[in-house]
């Protein structure tokens, strides 16, 4: 970086204080009052009508915008290299954005930590990040929803439907949140029968069309009936599995008008309620927690409704572990579960309920998923 | 369904791959071979294939026909390859330069109109099921050929015996190999290199229509993942023959479907060195058949690469 950009910023960066230092006519007490106006920035790692996670982040930033005095300034398509940096500054130096909602994985870190500590005045907000007390400044956040819950209740219905009792699920990179939601479509199915078997296949990458398009293919191959997926956009994964005649299962958004008599119901973020709050909340003068999590039961995430081919059994049982989950506490991995290489995870009679945070480091495939994290 | 058929699955597999993902490389190598075969380098076929990609879905969605998207994919093309063959034309013009700038055009002028196109889903192409007499679904499946890949298999034996026995081979080889020598023919190299880019074009503009209008089958901006850039290092690999650009296709098509094929019969760990067998294949086979002294057999020699 030349120092000819950095001077220019902090040009920028100096103007901009004076600036609401000159109009307000005392220094910025945001964080102890309420607010009458509030920018908002929005950044996504894809397009944000990609039927998958940049549009259910899309979508919760849409509804911010009957707030009033909340202005919503957005970007799509922003790699996560040091170009997330670039956006993010000029968000807040262009825009006066003071809330940022870098909502890609590999934002975090460096981006946002770097960010964070040279615009301390500014709040970011990041979707499943690792924010730790100890670790990370005060004015990063994270927030993400359990959704692994979502997909259980996927395997659930999943389990209820294969006939070859074998599943497929089409993932992209091997990270906990990922193998969560392996491990929770697999235990959901095996809720329903213990001798079905997951097959798994991690494409590599976040967004890759054809890989995408070979993995489902090569799923229906190996015979699995019902297909699931962890991608960006799950668009190509649906059709093709729907076009083979296989069922599926929906993830980050709703899909079912792209497969309306296979889909069987989907795990779906419910992104603008959690946006809604958080920014009433700082409206309000309020702070927002450093580390905000909900499954079902809190409104983060949702089930689409079930499709078609849905038979009476499958949607009692999907309804009744739904109701099981909604009382909060529910457990997915519990004991007695060893993982795919034989080691013990879980002990009989242990426990590890949808909020504990060792999830989030989860660097296992449960048994009876065929497949390897590396 | 009892159809579990082993290790079985990896030959279907690889031959389904080949089948499913060689077309966008065909039809863009093809192009790239005539264009090449008069003397000029397009490396902006890239950009016109996410170009045709996204107009052909986009003509898709609105007129309800598949087939008219194609045709406008290919007319797009079409431009995109005028455009680079006209500013080529201009003196001291390099056209690797141009070719880059072309690509980066394409590629931002189909993310801007593709924008409303995302979410809507237009008509799929037809394919042929030549697999029913197997009674195996998984090969029933593979053998589902589109009539794409059907017209790039006839285009390349088209244009091998086009190139080689006819008046319009015999102008583009000449044009090719020596603007002086097709002076004095009276022969006008600018105008026949520009057409040769502009029929180069069309091609990976068709090309392009079937990544969106077959496999994978929907307009997103991450479309491509880069055939485009491949198809024109193919061609060398191809060493300028469309016959064996067919043949350099389907193995970059099948060594792609390893990967997912591989994972699918349980040899899971690893994944990420099965994803770049293709690199690797290709890698292998330049130095196999590399040789010092007829490393550039069969190149044209008006290309910018070889002067």
């Amino acid at each position: 970086m030349s120092t000819s950009s950095l001077s220019r910023r902090h040009f920028l960066m100096g103007t901009a204080l004076a600036g609401s230092a000159a109009f307000l006519g005392l220094p910025r007490m945001a964080r102890a009052e309420a607010l009458d106006k509030l920018t908002v920035g929005f950044i996504y790692v894809g397009p944000k009508d990609d039927y998958g996670y940049n549009q259910a982040h899309a979508e919760g930033a849409a509804a911010l915008k009957s707030i009033p005095g909340v202005t919503v300034v957005e970007e799509e398509n922003v790699p996560e290299t040091i170009d997330v940096q670039k956006t993010m500054e000029s968000m807040i130096n262009f825009d006066g954005a003071t809330l940022l909602f870098p909502t890609s994985f590999g934002y975090f870190d460096p981006h946002i930590l770097e960010m964070a500590a040279k615009y301390p005045d500014v709040r970011f907000e990041h979707a499943g990040g690792m924010w730790q007390a100890d670790k990370h400044p005060t004015n990063v956040g994270s927030y993400f929803g359990y959704i692994g819950m979502g997909q259980y209740l996927n395997g659930v219905v999943a389990g209820h439907m294969t006939k070859t009792k074998k599943i497929g699920f089409v993932a992209a990179k091997p990270i906990p949140q990922v193998l969560l939601n392996v491990n929770s479509f697999l235990l959901g199915a095996r809720s329903v029968d213990p001798t079905i078997t997951c097959q798994v296949i991690f494409t590599g990458e976040w967004s890759l069309a054809v890989k995408e398009a070979e993995a489902t293919n090569a799923l229906c191959d190996a015979g699995c009936d019902v297909i699931t997926c962890h991608v960006d956009s799950p668009k190509v994964v649906i059709e093709t599995a729907a076009g083979r005649g296989a069922y599926v299962c929906g993830y980050h958004a709703n899909q079912s008008s792209l497969a309306p008599d296979k889909y069987l119901t989907g795990a779906e973020w419910n992104w603008s309620k959690v946006y809604t709050d958080m920014i009433t909340a700082t409206m309000a003068g309020e702070p927002i927690p450093n580390f905000v999590r909900g499954g079902l039961a809190e409104g983060f995430i949702k089930m689409s409704p079930l499709g078609p081919a849905v038979t009476p059994e499958a949607k009692a049982d999907f309804e009744a572990k739904q109701a099981e989950i909604l009382k909060g506490g529910f457990a997915v991995i519990k004991g007695p579960l060893k993982d795919n290489k034989g080691n013990v995870i879980a002990a009989e009679g242990e426990a590890f309920v949808e909020t504990d945070v060792k999830l989030e480091s989860m660097d296992y495939l449960v048994e009876g998923v065929l497949g390897s994290t590396s | 369904m009892d159809n579990d058929i082993g290790l079985w699955a990896i030959p279907i597999a690889i031959l389904g791959g080949a089948i499913r993902v060689s077309t966008p490389f065909l039809f863009v190598s093809l192009g790239e071979v005539l264009t090449e075969r008069s003397g000029r380098i397009n490396l902006g076929l890239e950009g016109t294939l996410v170009f045709g990609a996204m107009s052909g879905y986009a003509v898709a969605c609105l007129t309800g026909s598949a087939w008219a998207g194609v045709a406008v994919a290919a007319l797009a093309g079409a431009v995109f390859g005028l455009v680079h063959g006209l500013i080529c034309s201009l003196p001291k013009v390099n056209d690797i330069a141009i070719g880059i700038a072309m690509m980066l055009l394409g590629m931002g002028l189909a993310f801007y109109f593709g924008k409303p196109f995302i979410q809507p889903v237009a008509p799929d192409l037809p394919s042929i099921p030549f697999g029913g007499w197997s009674g195996l679904p998984q090969l029933e499946a593979a053998l589902n050929v589109n009539v794409l890949f059907l017209i790039g298999a006839a285009l390349s034996v088209f244009f091998w015996w086009m190139l080689r026995s006819t008046r319009i081979g015999l102008i583009l080889r000449v044009v090719g190999d020596s603007t002086d020598a097709a002076r004095a023919m009276g022969l006008r190299p600018a105008i026949i290199r520009t057409l040769a880019t502009g029929a180069g074009g069309a091609m990976a503009g068709v090309g392009g229509a079937y990544l969106s209008l077959y496999y994978p089958g929907s307009w997103n901006e991450g479309i491509s993942s880069g055939q485009g850039l491949m198809a024109v290092a193919l061609v060398i690999f191809a060493r300028w023959n469309p016959i064996a650009c067919f043949f350099a296709a389907l193995l970059f098509g099948g060594a792609g479907a390893l990967g997912p094929a591989l994972q699918s019969v349980g040899v899971s760990s690893g994944y990420y060195l099965f994803y770049a067998a293709p690199y690797v294949l290709t890698l292998g086979v330049m130095i196999a058949i590399s040789s010092p002294s007829r490393a550039m057999t069969g190149a044209p020699g008006e290309l910018s690469l070889t002067k």
